[in-house]
């Protein structure tokens, strides 16, 4: 039996494996000097995983006494992580070597952050969910003060490790509360206690303190005052790390949780996540307005991006899980290029990342220019951009769920937060020239740009069937 | 009120006082002292419960290494936590508020609570008759086997701590010599020595 549950669960621990392969390879071996075929040899086997994930089939099956969930649902969530983190430990390479971060253990901490996700899409069970989530964080504690001698990356890391802990601590809490209730920590049982029982005030408290822990994690309003200083404190790659995997793992988890253990109750939490939907969406794109670092405005678009990927899951329907996983998909591909863009931005061969920099970029650079140009286009959901099918897909679930005010609030705060996107591309294009940022050379990141931006152009046509696996993964997961 | 009950609620009110304490205490060192009181009387619940060998391994492992670990921590940094209270005085106001209500919604949920009518029967890890197996090897039989998956998972959380621990504070210094045993092995007293005949009245020159 052990043997079948070490089958199951083949992709975490073979990431995991690799994980202490390469460290010790690393400790024993040249050090820092191996840093970079280390990260190579990690992405590598993170998208070979990514494939396996895919190829996984659609039937579900349990491991680990109903602890470890391996579904369409987690497959296609795993997909999307492992992908999005391969490709941006690959762009941030270049600038953690300039930069002298590039220490061997950076991939190895991203693998077994990795690690964590996959175990949080996968979890089962209260404790599995909580060890997942806490796997994850650690590492990514860790990473974001990479630049130990920067007092702004070790202010980021700090400042995300207590509130962290504080998200912990309201997670644990809000679990212990719906254990007592129920009797046990696996999904099945709290749900079969809950369409036995009904719901009874201790688990919709537990319910309660557990989202908002969980919410903490994606950054959702009002649980979000640590991203905009963490995501500018962190060094780049780091940051275009956490404005991506994480937030699908999380976004996942929550999704996992409110449909695996409270399923029979949607009512409850669809009104809690309403709310952090609504107030994300105007937060993110108000206050975003008034930022003039680009890494800051990018942590008020995550912010606005998680209220979007909400609305889906606030329908409580299959097809608002589906539009949640699509738009989630579509979010990691914009941000994928935005931040090899970001990556790039050098004057004098140092990092900038001040948006008046951007004045007439367009001249230097006519190429990554459009393709920004499109990226902002999308991220602001201008038609008929791919960024525009994601936002769609969302408010219509709400709306065919009966939330057509949700829908509208949607649309308003899509309609302010256009600004500050359109904004950037006003800069590049008629803003004041100033002195011009560097020319700089930057293969991997120019192509990711490039062909983010062309994704968001040629995936109009069918999105890559990407919605089609969706579909099947929302179905896995609302039964 | 038998003396279980009258036991619960001295150690309960003792776990209360002493976590309250710990927040508002002024001296860091006394917080960890209260601290270290909370430990023990939730190490006291657990013998309640009858589960000695957890009761024991709260009071070595955190009494013993983490509580003592956190004093050393203490009177070694140098934190001006006068300053940091003065911090805490600022936004009071809100968080009592904040805490009044939070605890008002527990009163009631206190009020309320009442347990599943399955919940007896769907616990995953009841303690087993004590005639049958003693609590040390049901716990044993707990985290091998039925939550093989979670103990592994914490294994590797323990493993990012470390290496984050390192990541975040070693450095490698230039210019220290270290010893290279292997050099010293092969050392030989032709190499390590060098005889001189110096003559009288002449340096080495």
């Amino acid at each position: 039996m052990i043997g079948a549950d070490l089958y199951t669960a083949l992709p975490e621990i073979v990431l995991a494996l690799f994980a202490m392969a390469a460290l010790m390879v690393g400790v024993y071996g040249s050090k820092d000097k191996l840093a970079e075929p280390i990260l190579w040899a990690t992405a590598g086997m993170m998208v070979l995983l990514g494939l396996y994930a895919g190829s996984m089939g659609l039937e579900a099956t349990t491991a680990f006494n109903g602890m470890y969930i391996s579904d369409a649902f987690a497959h296609f969530s795993k997909m999307v992580i492992l992908f999005a983190a391969a490709v941006v430990m690959v762009m941030g390479q270049s600038y953690m070597s300039a930069a002298g971060l590039l220490r061997f253990e950076y991939p190895i901490l991203i693998a077994l952050s990795v690690v964590g996700m996959m175990l949080m899409v996968s979890s089962g069970d209260l404790i599995a969910m909580y060890l997942g989530l806490e796997l994850q964080s650690l590492a990514l504690y860790v990473v974001a003060t990479m630049n130990r001698d920067s007092l702004r990356s070790t202010e980021a890391g700090l400042k995300y490790f207590i509130l962290g802990a504080l998200a912990s601590g309201l997670l644990l809490y809000g679990a212990s509360l719906a254990y007592g209730y129920s009797g046990t920590t696996l999904f099945a049982g709290i749900i079969s206690t809950i369409s036995e029982d009904g719901m009874s005030l201790g688990l919709l408290m537990g319910l309660a303190f557990m989202l908002a822990g969980l919410a903490f994690k994606v950054s959702a309003v009002p649980f979000h005052m640590w991203t905009p200083d963490v995501y500018e404190g962190a060094p780049t790659p780091v940051t275009a790390f956490f404005a991506t995997a994480p937030k699908v793992a999380a976004m996942a988890l929550i999704a996992r949780v409110v449909h695996e253990a409270f399923g029979a109750v949607p009512g409850d939490w669809m009104q809690i996540i309403a709310f952090l939907a609504t107030a994300s969406m105007f937060l993110g794109a108000i206050a975003a307005i008034g930022q003039r670092n680009i890494k800051r405005l990018m942590a008020y678009s995550s912010i606005s991006h998680m209220g979007f990927a909400f609305v889906g899951l606030a329908a409580g329907t299959e097809q608002g899980v589906q539009a949640m996983l699509v738009y989630m998909a579509i979010y990691v591909t914009m941000n994928i290029g935005v931040f090899a863009f970001i990556l790039t931005m050098s004057r004098d061969g140092k990092p900038v990342t001040d948006i008046d920099s951007l004045g007439q970029y367009s001249k230097a650079e006519p190429l990554r220019a459009l393709a920004l140009l499109i990226l902002m286009f999308s991220l602001a959901g201008v038609p008929p951009l791919v960024g525009f099918f994601g936002k769609f897909y969302v408010l219509w679930a709400a709306v065919e769920a009966g939330m057509t005010w949700l829908a509208v609030a949607g649309v308003v705060a899509s309609v302010i937060g256009a600004f500050y996107y359109l904004r950037i591309v006003y800069y590049m294009y008629f803003g004041e020239e100033i002195e011009p940022m560097d020319t700089v050379r930057a293969p991997v990141q120019a192509t990711l740009l490039v062909v983010s931006a062309a994704i968001m152009v040629l995936g109009v046509i069918n999105l890559f069937g990407i919605e089609g696996l969706a579909a099947l993964a929302a179905e896995a997961l609302v039964k | 009120m038998g003396i279980t009950d009258i036991t619960f609620y001295a150690l309960a009110i003792t776990l209360l006082s002493a976590g309250f304490l710990v927040t508002v205490s002024r001296n860091p060192v006394h917080s960890v002292l209260w601290l270290i009181l909370c430990f023990l009387s939730a190490a006291g619940f657990f013998i309640l419960l009858g589960a000695e060998f957890i009761a024991m391994l709260l009071i070595i492992v955190y009494v013993g290494a983490v509580a003592v670990l956190f004093l050393f921590v203490v009177m070694m940094l140098d934190v001006d936590f006068a300053a940091l209270k003065g911090e805490m005085a600022r936004y009071f106001p809100i968080a009592s508020i904040i805490g009044i209500v939070l605890l008002m919604q527990m009163a009631l949920l206190f009020g309320s609570w009442q347990e599943a009518e399955s919940a007896r029967s769907l616990r995953q890890a009841p303690t087993p008759d004590i005639a049958e197996m003693h609590n040390t090897k049901a716990l044993g039989m707990i985290i091998y086997d039925q939550y093989f998956l979670l103990f592994q998972v914490s294994g590797l959380i323990l493993l990012v701590a470390m290496i984050g621990a390192i990541v975040l504070t070693l450095r490698h210094r230039k210019n220290v010599k270290r010893q290279d045993v292997v050099a010293q092995m092969q050392r030989d007293p032709a190499k390590a020595m060098e005889l001189k005949d110096v003559k009288s009245g002449q340096g080495l020159g």
